[in-house]
């Protein structure tokens, strides 16, 4: 198999599937204690972002931002230790599931307010801009921060200062069980909200990871040229509950139906099909992938199950930098 | 060294910040219009230019965020709020990013923000343009809070705060910024953290913070005319608390009397009477108490402020009956020749 850019997104797709489905297995052992939201069904955009964008370039995200810190790249181990609450874990055991870090990669911090980390996507492109530098700072976030008021002062600033920023929004429709017709009006195009505060802004179907690939790279492109941010929305929907690791079609918010429809979305399929068809990869090829990713993720749980719990005297650290 | 106002103080910091630090911008609502912010950034823009100096939209929550992004950027942001209250808007960026980022991602990162805060009192400035919030933000844990009262400390504080690894709240009374005072040149920096005793006695201890220093003073300088003699400790910082500064004080003096700018309950003089009260419940001769502005809003008329705020002679008679003086010593106060809710004459408004 030649890795391709198809290749590496189907890869990366399954990657962060298997652990999100990894991490639904070992919930209820209960060592997993934390507010975990899981990516399963959204894995495309973050996939294909994570693969659009440079390794120096820069991410920031909010509380279901394990698919956004593995696309770009983030340590898988240090991850899971984190959720386990781990002395190994990214953020020391301080930030669990909702609070990941891998400065390495540019993954410069996922938090848990709603738009919260917004503007700090568009600081961290202010200080690009200063600094003259061609990185992109990459705000991940969903439908239902545009519904803040930190969105809107943040992509004026943005337009205002035309600073390299991606804003990638993913709507999947709901936020916690709240659907979008009780908070936002009918009829609404988040997209088109952007573009009218003045910024470049783009849809797409979030479940075609090519697409999805083909829209950012462009984007990229055009703020690398100096042209300012740009705003792109991706339809998509998650799997599973808001927060945990069950599916909840049951529960009356949305409906099995729904859930089937866009299950028969399901990216990675699709992006499968396509490569098999053209010949780009074989059966034996995706097992290979299955194989080596599975190990890969055995490991990285294996490892932070046997790792130690920070020192009870480590929750009085870190609170000023000296 | 030279004489300078609270204000020049301020103005003369951030210039040798930026000049000696490329990573110092500076922003804010005003900060390049004509009255550059009661005079603090004034010229800054025309030495700097407009990508380091700048005004900013009317969005205090993102520009605060904003900040945190720079910060981690490797930037060191001054932004400014021309009132507290204003800065109301940003306490979700301030409280859940600013003063958590070092802490939740393990000490992996530092975030140099530094954040002015105009404060205030009288004048009609009334319920929302006068707020003496410092209370909120000394609760936060990974928040450094300072107030200076005196020129030179002004100019220090700022210094330090922009230089230090956190994110700092500089919180600047209005009442100060035409207050003169000789002013170390050169960066010039005092340690966020420590108090400053500013008169030596035997008889009490008082605390006090930003504008209520100098209040403190007056009292303090009658008091002495008439053989009471007072520590007066201005605190500088209102976190961390200089507990050692107090403690030494309160051990000699055994009396403690807290004075705070903001309102009574919740208050940092709260803070240090509770303290004080708990370590030192031994040796303690007179119960500890504080004076802080009442638990209501500041109305706007300036009869609605005659009894609101705490002045020099309310400081003097409770010190009085702290150490049982006779209380009539207090018609001997010199009574100041201006209003009551100006810090004096050369006030006239309009903000």
């Amino acid at each position: 198999m030649n890795q391709t850019n198809d290749t590496l997104l189907l890869q990366q797709m399954l990657r962060i599937r298997l652990v999100e489905e990894e991490i639904a297995i070992r919930y209820p052992e209960g060592k997993i204690r934390c507010p975990t939201h899981l990516s399963i069904g959204q894995e495309a955009v973050a996939a294909a972002v994570g693969l659009a964008l440079r390794k120096d370039d820069l991410a920031v995200s909010g509380h279901r931002a394990h698919a956004h810190y593995l696309g770009k790249g983030g340590n898988l181990p240090q991850m899971i230790a984190e959720i386990y609450g781990k002395a190994t874990g990214c953020s020391g055991g301080k930030g669990g599931s909702m609070h990941l870090v891998d400065e390495s990669v540019g993954f410069v911090g996922s938090t848990a307010i709603v738009g919260g980390t917004v503007p700090v996507g568009v600081g961290l492109g202010y200080g690009i801009k200063l600094k003259g530098t061609d990185q992109v700072s990459c705000v991940f976030h969903g439908d239902a921060v545009v519904e803040a008021g930190v969105f809107a002062e943040s992509v004026n600033f943005a337009a205002l200062k035309s600073l390299p920023v991606l804003f990638v929004c993913e709507n999947n429709l709901y936020s916690v069980y709240s659907p979008l017709h009780v908070r936002q009006p009918a009829g609404r195009e988040i997209w088109r909200m952007a573009q009218g505060m003045g910024i470049t802004a783009r849809h797409c179907d979030g479940n075609d990871a090519a697409a999805v690939y083909a829209c950012v790279t462009d984007a990229i492109s055009s703020i690398r040229a100096g042209n300012g941010p740009v705003f792109l929305e991706f339809a998509t929907y998650r799997w599973r509950e808001h927060c945990g690791p069950y599916y909840d079609n049951d529960i009356g918010y949305r409906s099995e139906s729904e859930f089937l429809e866009w299950k028969a979305r399901d990216p990675i399929p699709r992006l499968e099909a396509a490569l098999l068809r053209d010949g780009m990869i074989s059966h034996a090829d995706i097992e290979q992938m299955l194989d080596n990713i599975r190990s890969e993720i055995a490991a990285a749980f294996e490892a932070a199950d046997a790792a130690p719990f920070p020192l009870a005297e480590e929750a009085f650290t870190h609170l000023y930098a000296q | 060294m030279a004489i300078k106002t609270f204000a020049q103080a301020i103005n003369e910091a951030l210039s040798i910040a930026m000049e000696q630090d490329s990573s110092v911008i500076c922003y804010g609502l005003g900060t390049d219009d004509p009255k550059g912010i009661f005079g603090t950034t004034l010229g800054l823009q025309e030495k700097f230019g407009p990508e380091r100096v700048f005004d900013m939209p009317t969005s205090e929550n993102a520009m605060t965020g904003i900040g945190v992004g720079a910060a981690l950027y490797g930037l060191r942001p001054v932004m400014s709020h021309q009132r507290l209250d204003f800065a109301l808007l940003s306490m979700d960026q301030l409280v859940n990013n600013a003063a958590k980022w070092h802490f939740m991602f393990g000490g992996r990162r530092t975030v140099p923000l530094t954040v002015r805060m105009i404060l205030g009192r009288g004048w009609g400035q009334g319920p929302t343009h006068s707020q003496n919030l410092q209370a909120w933000f000394a609760h936060i844990p990974g928040l450094k809070v300072v107030m200076p009262a005196m020129a030179d400390d002004a100019k220090g504080l700022l210094l330090s705060s922009i230089y230090d690894g956190n994110p700092v709240i500089y919180l600047e009374h209005r009442w100060l910024h035409n207050l003169k005072g000789e002013v170390p040149a050169g960066d010039y920096r005092v340690p966020i953290g420590k108090a400053r005793t500013l008169r030596e006695g035997a008889d009490i201890t008082i605390t006090a913070m930003s504008y209520m220093t100098i209040e403190a003073l007056r009292a303090c300088d009658f008091l002495a005319g008439h053989g009471i003699t007072c520590d007066l400790i201005d605190l500088r910082s209102v976190r961390p608390i200089d507990w050692d500064t107090i403690r030494a004080s309160v051990r000699r003096t055994g009396r403690l009397l807290a004075l705070d700018t903001g309102f009574t309950t919740g208050s940092v003089a709260g803070e240090i009477v509770a303290r004080m009260s708990t370590e030192y419940w031994g040796l303690l001769k007179a119960a500890p108490d504080r004076l802080a502005m009442p638990d209501y809003p500041e109305a706007t008329s300036p009869t609605l402020t005659e009894n609101y705020h705490i002045r020099a002679e309310h400081v003097a008679a409770k010190v009085a009956k702290m150490v049982g003086a006779k209380s009539d010593v207090l018609e001997l106060m010199p009574q100041r020749n201006h209003p009551h809710d100006v810090p004096g004459d050369w006030f006239t408004g309009p903000f």
